[in-house]
């Protein structure tokens, strides 16, 4: 994986890339969240985004993920065959359906549905049965619902939480919604996937599986996977590179080891540059 | 038990103050002397002594988690199996639809016409209730001009019917098919809306429609209404009042019995799913690519055109029809019913819309305390059950990976 960390500069015959983000910035009224942001992640490329509090980080997922329109800059999603599409501007669900999936820093699901129809909701933009076909139920429109029923269990196989398929998804514990949410965004067959913060509030033996699972869904799906973390073991352990904010402005980028030393990255995470 | 005994006593005191003027001064006018009644106040002291008890006791229940009636550890089981019985399995289900439809048939033709008009209404509002359950109950829109939909269906099968002349049958799909535009209308300047101004814009909207209807009285007559709307006619045939109400009456059950077929498969469907999603959490819908313009606007259209069908039914039941008929009160009366019954539970929400509508008409003794009833009724039950009487409906899905270990 040591070749994937050769940062933007990729010509034709290097990895593939899937997302490139340039000179993206976002401003709310006078204050600019994120400012001429450079972002690259290669496919089956495991990627974080770290930084303090504030730093922008969530403010990036939503301008990809086309919750915010970006101020300036522009996003571009590679689909499968390598063609080039521009993401600003577009909807949600639209770029969701392009293959980009996401989690949620504060754990949104479907809380009064079941786990199972959670997971059925992502493959919503996969499927087409319309209001027709609700009414009559006809052959076509059953055995795509029975498709969606069994791929997403086995997705929920996957994530481990097959056992609790029929539960609310609000009597979960903390980091089987985590879990969850994974597995929704699966569902929604996506080829970049953004985690924010998957392992906030789990403890070390829950973030230790979620480690194995990234790496398992990167191996298995060939997934990029670019992911907001505080938990810096998890980070160092599991990125190939790291990206680092600060006040919007990305301050610092490689892998762990070039991270881990760079002083501008200590002191913005320490405040003193003496302390690492 | 020293606490909400002394509570109780300092609440039935400062009842007693509070009702002094109105329920122990009595003025004779013709004597003109002043009676003090003592005795009623002392009465009314002690009922909510009690009472004041009673609802302690119930909000101890609640906290400590108990249900508020502990029936015998036997007796309740054996209630509960009772109740569960038509329900057990598929055969004692259909056995038990059978016979609810069975009574649902015979019904008008053993009945009086009076019991068959009100049981007519009855159906009428299932129909409105199930319909606006798609948009509050499952989508979570809070809509509260519901009933604009009900006057647009029943106002365009009097108008068409008065200026063309055409006849029930083929007013129907047209009455349908304009709340479902009406529907629409509304829903494309609310996508952005949720919530309260999402009520409030739904709250103006019905009262536009009711006082355009009110007002554009060269069209609609005004508060005169429209008469002599004629029912529908029976292949071909303009039956006479009594067989009229009749025929309305198995066609309203026959819609009912639509209309809860379409809006179950329609709920344990892809759409429905979306739909419950978009009650949910609007940004994890749109980030799971949910286009949530589209599943609004269905939520909307699909909604009001219950309204639309039931408009037209009743336009052709009642032979005239008048502003008055489609106030805020109604709307009101609609979205009780979805929350007394449970959000988004179509038994109940048919369960407490016949409550609603038969309760009153069977408890006329009552009549001048129907207001004051309904609304204990609806606090109690906000406080107590604020889920309604049917909550928990599950779908049941069929895994094939988990039949293939059970095998």
């Amino acid at each position: 994986m040591n070749n994937l960390a050769k940062h933007d500069a990729q010509t034709t015959a290097g990895p593939r890339q899937v997302l490139v983000v340039e000179g993206l910035s976002r401003d709310f009224g006078g204050l600019r969240a994120l400012n001429d942001l450079d972002v690259t992640i290669n496919e089956g490329e495991i990627v974080a985004l770290i930084g303090p509090n504030g730093a922008g980080k969530t403010t990036f997922f939503n301008c990809v993920t086309g919750i915010y329109t970006p101020t300036e800059g522009q996003i571009f999603l590679y689909d499968a065959n390598g063609k080039k599409q521009l993401l600003n501007g577009k909807k949600p669900h639209i770029i969701t359906s392009m293959g980009m999936a996401r989690t949620f820093q504060n754990i949104r699901l479907f809380g009064d549905m079941t786990v199972l129809e959670n997971v059925m909701i992502g493959r919503h933009c996969r499927t087409h049965a319309g209001i027709w076909g609700a009414l009559t139920r006809n052959a076509r429109t059953r055995r795509e619902e029975q498709d969606t029923i069994d791929r997403s269990y086995a997705l929920l196989e996957t994530v481990n939480l097959a056992h609790l398929w029929n539960e609310s998804a609000r009597n979960l514990s903390y980091g089987a919604q985590r879990r969850l949410e994974i597995a929704r965004a699966l569902a929604t067959e996506p080829r970049m996937l953004l985690l924010d913060e998957p392992a906030a509030g789990m403890n070390p033996h829950e973030t230790q599986e979620l480690e194995a699972l990234v790496r398992d869904l990167r191996s298995r799906l060939k997934l990029s996977i670019l992911l907001i973390e505080h938990d810096m073991g998890m980070v160092m352990s599991l990125s190939d590179r790291i990206y680092v904010m600060e006040y919007g402005s990305r301050i610092a980028y490689g892998t762990p080891e070039e991270v881990r030393s760079n002083p501008r990255v200590i002191q913005a995470y320490l405040g003193e540059s003496d302390d690492a | 038990m020293m606490r909400p005994v002394s509570k109780a006593i300092l609440a039935s005191i400062w009842f007693m103050i509070l009702t002094f003027p109105v329920m122990g001064i009595k003025l004779n006018t013709v004597e003109q002397t002043v009676e003090w009644q003592f005795d009623r106040i002392i009465l009314l002291g002690v009922a909510i002594f009690f009472l004041s008890l009673l609802w302690n006791w119930c909000f101890s229940r609640k906290g400590r988690g108990l249900p508020l009636i502990a029936l015998p550890s036997g007796m309740g089981a054996t209630l509960g199996r009772l109740c569960s019985l038509p329900l057990r399995d598929s055969r004692s289900r259909a056995v038990s639809l059978t016979v609810l439809l069975l009574v649902m048939l015979v019904m008008p033709l053993v009945s009086s016409f009076y019991q068959t008009n009100i049981m007519i209404l009855a159906l009428l509002y299932v129909m409105l209730a199930l319909g606006l359950n798609i948009a509050v109950g499952i989508a979570g829109q809070l809509v509260l001009g519901y009933v604009a939909f009900y006057a647009v269906g029943a106002y365009a099968y009097a108008l068409l019917n008065q200026f063309f002349g055409l006849g029930f049958w083929a007013c129907l799909p047209v009455g349908g098919l304009l709340a479902v535009l009406f529907g629409l209308a509304l829903g494309f300047p609310v996508l952005r809306l949720r919530g309260d101004y999402l009520a409030i814009v739904t709250l103006g909207f019905g009262e536009i429609v009711r006082l355009t209807l009110l007002n554009w009285t060269s069209l609609t007559g005004g508060s005169g209404g429209i008469k002599n709307i004629p029912g529908p006619s029976f292949f071909g045939k303009q039956l006479s009042i009594e067989d009229n109400t009749i025929f309305i009456y198995y066609l309203v059950l026959l819609a009912v019995i639509l209309t809860i077929v379409v809006i179950t498969r329609l709920k344990n469907s892809r759409v429905g799913l979306a739909l419950q999603a978009l009650r949910e959490d609007e940004i994890a819908c749109e980030a799971m690519g949910i286009d949530l313009a589209r599943v609004k606007l269905s939520a909307f259209a699909l909604s009001s055109c219950w309204a639309g069908f039931a408009g037209v039914i009743f336009a052709a039941k009642s032979t005239f029809i008048n502003p008055a008929s489609f106030t805020f009160m109604e709307s009101a009366m609609i979205l009780s019913m979805v929350v007394l019954g449970g959000m988004g539970s179509i038994v109940g929400v048919v369960i407490a819309a016949l409550i609603l509508i038969l309760a009153p008409e069977y408890l006329r003794a009552f009549s001048d305390y129907r207001m004051l009833i309904f609304g204990a009724i609806m606090v109690i039950m906000m406080i107590f059950r604020p889920q309604g009487l049917v909550t928990g409906e599950r779908r049941k899905y069929r895994i094939n990976a988990l039949k293939g270990e059970q095998a």
